[in-house]
């Protein structure tokens, strides 16, 4: 894809204020990583005094191109102008050292200090070579004063709520005087309140001249706050867009890279027709929610059919997931399997329900990676019935025998140790594994992110055939075409909360899906 | 991502060697080898060392020593191998030991008739329970408190040898029981019973944890427990119960002891037995950090320190540096059952077979070890 090829449609990707000069210009800036171009010619400019919203996918180099400003990956061509001079950061303290601080998502610093320690550390006023505390003290309330903050400096930070010690880590990195504030999801873990007293001092820090770059996944929030943006997909910069002059549809569809004109292949999706009218759902969810988490929200899927859930990261999608899977416990709302009322309280009251839940996060709660390919593939089997009543070997051979030939796991050696795998066939041993415990439902979250295109499409296979033998699938992915190509139904979450869903027709498109992400429920 | 080469290409490369290669990278060869050579040793200072006679119609000689004196700490360790293969570790095994002894022998020495087997035998049923019950306690505190394994089992380590002490009175509390004597110094068949208790324990624990899941569940677990969790497997009872077989082989460790000595020494009894048990384990190849346990490298991991210890008596080291020579000796071992060490010594050998070239072996490299597949 090239940069060129989404800017047009209706936006002026060329606002320049002619009066003002950018603080930050970055041209031409690519970093390849062995066998991946991570970043290809990206520009960003910011500008004094204005809120710049970085957009882009999951993997689209948003993180990386904060990096290679920041000077924590060196780049392999373009150019950083900070203040018209050309600089080359190799570390992040000579970026700070320039005057740019960051600020990242999870808060860096030391909870047992005091707040005046945390914002002064390493930059206290000295005396005789001596730490001046008073001056220190003083030095930390001012700074505090300016960003409107009410907060005892000699108060610990650990006692200060999440959303405190984010101001506070924003007053430590304005200590240095800092003419550009990067801002790396800043408010993923904080509620409404906290998130509209983060923005009240972002934008009195714009006010005061800063120039502020903002990376979120919550598209209100970087409507709300940010007065221009640049958006990137697969490395490579889309285009730079005026805040006022862009609509959510239009930014979202720039960030999947789909124009609302391009009309959907009908001819690759599956048979659509499926009687939901007949029998209670497998499960139905009424009002479940989490705090924090996901705002309550009802959901049912019955027997064959296929539920998609789309949505942007963040948005609500895995939260779901997991109070259906009884991975989180939810705190309000009611949850009925096959008619029954039920309370998941672990995943294992889920399991026994018949519900099986493939995590998105393969490595961290998936793979047993010392484990061998036959061990993972039993696993949940063999769980389900306790340790004193071990699955006879020539049922387990029979078993993994089964799933390595249907799924087609290479190398098919029962033996190979997960680890050694390819992505690709860790998850599908990883689907094995849950298809032996004989699911009637089956919840994927993102189940084909990050493998290869064979094994991707025989996943999509697998799951259309699961379901046209009568189970109920929750099939939850960012790739929006492999969830309208599958589903019967479609859910769309946004921001925590499910703002709409829709009967998936021959009619039905990407772009449908886009809109309602975009701008679902709000009207 | 930048991805850094990894380790496998280099030692992928060094496998290519056949059968030999497969038995230097066994992860039981230098353990075995250390064995070995200090057996070697031994031999060399007092060339009888090895040989077995026959006296008092039982054998006798160092190594039946070795295989004797090995017996409480077999046990200690066969429970420990577990525990830490959750990523846990049981510090309170040598405060077990204690209380177990304690109990046993004061409830001989108060019983009407010492010698009476029925007597000996609620002894040791009494000393067995108790020793399962502080087990489920550290379980309790680990798999349901969610304590650190650390400070859970510290605080039966230090309160333990109080618990015992309050038991004997403060005394060093000796009996004269022979049924109970049988245990810790008896012969069965001309072997130590000892011995036997020990290696039967655990033979039987290899063989319950290979033939049920127990051996993979806790396997499992202890590499990744959120997978774990989230596949259904009951972690917290996996851990309770593994925490619980420890204090009850700790228990018995504790009963072979004092029979032994006929004496309950609440101060001294299995002092220290906790880090040759985590020695022994570590030395067996199983990692601290959990997941893969192997109780073939512990059983020769508990041979290595039994024998290093009568090493020390019969090579004549002086008592003021015996620690710093153990200290030695474990640490040679440990480095070179380290796969970073392996790896070294693997390279180094690529190398010098690039001077003086190898034939190509036809032996397929091992897929579930190095290679790794697209």
């Amino acid at each position: 894809m090239t940069p060129s090829d989404a800017g047009a449609a209706g936006s002026t990707p060329d606002a320049r204020p002619q009066d003002v000069r950018p603080v930050v210009e970055m041209t031409g800036i690519s970093i390849e990583f062995p066998g991946v171009k991570a970043l290809d010619g990206v520009d960003l400019r910011l500008l004094p005094g204005e809120v710049h919203a970085l957009m882009g996918e999951n993997g689209a180099g948003k993180s990386t191109l904060i990096k290679a400003l920041t000077g924590v990956y060196g780049i392999d061509s373009g150019e950083i102008l900070v203040d018209g001079e050309p600089h080359r950061f190799s570390g992040p303290g000579e970026a700070q050292a320039a005057g740019i601080a960051t600020v990242y998502q999870e808060v860096n610093l030391c909870e047992n200090l005091t707040v005046a320690e945390n914002i002064m550390l390493g930059n206290e006023p000295r005396r005789f070579g001596a730490i001046d505390w008073p001056r220190t003290r003083r030095r930390a309330a001012e700074h505090l004063a300016t960003m409107g903050l009410d907060v005892d400096p000699a108060s610990s930070l650990g006692s200060h709520s999440i959303a405190v010690q984010q101001l506070v880590a924003i007053s430590r990195a304005m200590v240095v005087d800092a003419k550009v504030l990067i801002l790396d999801e800043p408010t993923s873990s904080l509620d409404a309140d906290e998130v509209a007293r983060l923005f009240d001092v972002v934008r009195r820090l714009r006010d005061q001249g800063v120039a502020i770059l903002f990376v979120s996944h919550f598209i209100e929030q970087v409507f709300d706050l940010s007065d221009r943006m640049t958006v990137l997909r697969n490395g490579a910069r889309v285009g730079e867009y005026r805040t006022a002059e862009l609509s959510r549809t239009e930014l979202v569809s720039r960030m999947i890279g789909r124009s609302m004109e391009v009309l959907e292949d009908l001819e690759v999706r599956t048979e659509h027709t499926v009687d939901t009218a007949q029998g209670a759902p497998f499960v139905q969810a009424v009002g479940l929610g989490r705090r924090g988490s996901v705002q309550a929200f009802d959901l049912d899927v019955h027997e064959g059919e296929v539920v998609g859930l789309a949505g942007l990261l963040g948005s609500g999608r895995t939260e779901v997931a997991r109070l259906l899977a009884g991975a989180d416990r939810a705190d309000t709302g009611t949850l009925s399997v096959k008619g029954t009322l039920t309370r998941l309280r672990t995943p294992r009251a889920a399991i026994e329900r018949k519900i099986a839940f493939s995590s998105e996060d393969r490595k961290g709660e998936g793979v047993v990676g010392d484990l061998t390919v036959r061990e993972n593939i039993v696993l949940g089997l063999q769980a389900e019935r306790g340790w004193l009543r071990p699955l006879p070997g020539r049922q387990v051979d029979e078993i993994v025998h089964r799933y390595i030939e249907a799924l087609n796991i290479r190398p098919a050696n029962p033996d190979a140790l997960l680890r050694n795998l390819s992505g690709g066939n860790q998850q599908k041993v990883l689907l094995a594994r849950w298809l032996a415990t004989a699911p009637e439902l089956f919840i994927l979250d993102e189940p084909t992110r990050g493998i290869d295109v064979g094994a991707k499409a025989e996943i999509q296979r697998l799951v259309s055939d699961l379901a046209g033998r009568g189970m109920a699938v929750l099939f939850i992915s960012a790739e929006l075409e492999e969830v309208v190509r599958l589903s019967h139904r479609i859910a769309v979450m946004r921001d925590r909360r499910k703002v709409a869903e829709l009967t998936n027709t021959d009619t039905v498109g990407v772009d449908d899906v886009v809109e309602l992400i975009a701008s679902g429920g709000d009207r | 991502m930048p991805t850094s080469p990894t380790p496998s290409t280099a030692s992928a490369a060094a496998d290519a060697s056949g059968g030999f290669g497969a038995v230097v990278r066994h992860p039981l060869f230098w353990p075995v080898v250390a064995l070995v050579a200090l057996l070697a040793v031994n031999t060399a200072v007092r060339p009888g060392f090895l040989s077995v006679s026959i006296l008092d119609d039982h054998l006798f000689g160092s190594p039946i020593d070795i295989l004797r004196n090995c017996a409480p700490l077999m046990l200690v360790a066969l429970g420990m191998s577990l525990v830490i293969a959750t990523r846990g570790i049981d510090l309170s095994v040598g405060a077990v030991v204690a209380i177990s002894g304690a109990v046993a022998l004061t409830f001989i020495a108060g019983a009407p008739d010492p010698a009476s087997t029925t007597t000996v035998f609620l002894a040791i049923g009494m000393a067995l329970v108790l020793g399962l019950v502080l087990g489920v306690w550290n379980g309790f505190l680990v798999s349901v408190l969610g304590i650190q394994p650390i400070i859970a089992t510290l605080i039966l380590m230090t309160a333990g040898r109080g618990v015992a002490m309050l038991i004997t009175e403060g005394q060093i509390t000796t009996v004269t029981s022979a049924p109970f004597k049988t245990l810790g110094a008896g012969y069965w068949l001309g072997l130590p019973v000892a011995t036997l208790v020990a290696f039967g324990v655990f033979g039987l624990v290899a063989l319950l944890v290979r033939r049920t899941a127990l051996g993979m569940l806790v396997e499992s677990v202890g590499i990744n427990p959120a997978a774990s969790r989230l596949a259904g497997v009951r972690a917290r009872t996996i851990v309770w119960t593994v925490f619980a077989l420890s204090g009850l082989f700790s228990g018995l460790a504790g009963l072979i002891l004092s029979s032994n000595v006929m004496a309950a020494d609440a101060n001294n009894a299995g002092l220290f037995i906790e880090l040759d048990a985590i020695l022994a384990v570590v030395i067996g190849g199983t990692s601290l950090a959990g997941g893969k346990f192997s109780l073939s490298g512990t059983f020769v991991g508990v041979l290595i320190i039994a024998t290093l210890s009568l090493t020390v008596t019969n090579v004549g080291i002086s008592p003021l540096v015996t620690p710093l020579f153990k200290a030695l000796v474990v640490a040679a071992v440990t480095l070179l059952q380290s796969p970073a060490m392996r790896r070294k010594l693997a390279e180094r050998t690529r190398r010098r077979g690039r001077t003086a070239p190898v034939p190509p072996s036809d032996k397929p490299a091992d897929v579930s070890t190095d290679k790794v597949v697209a």
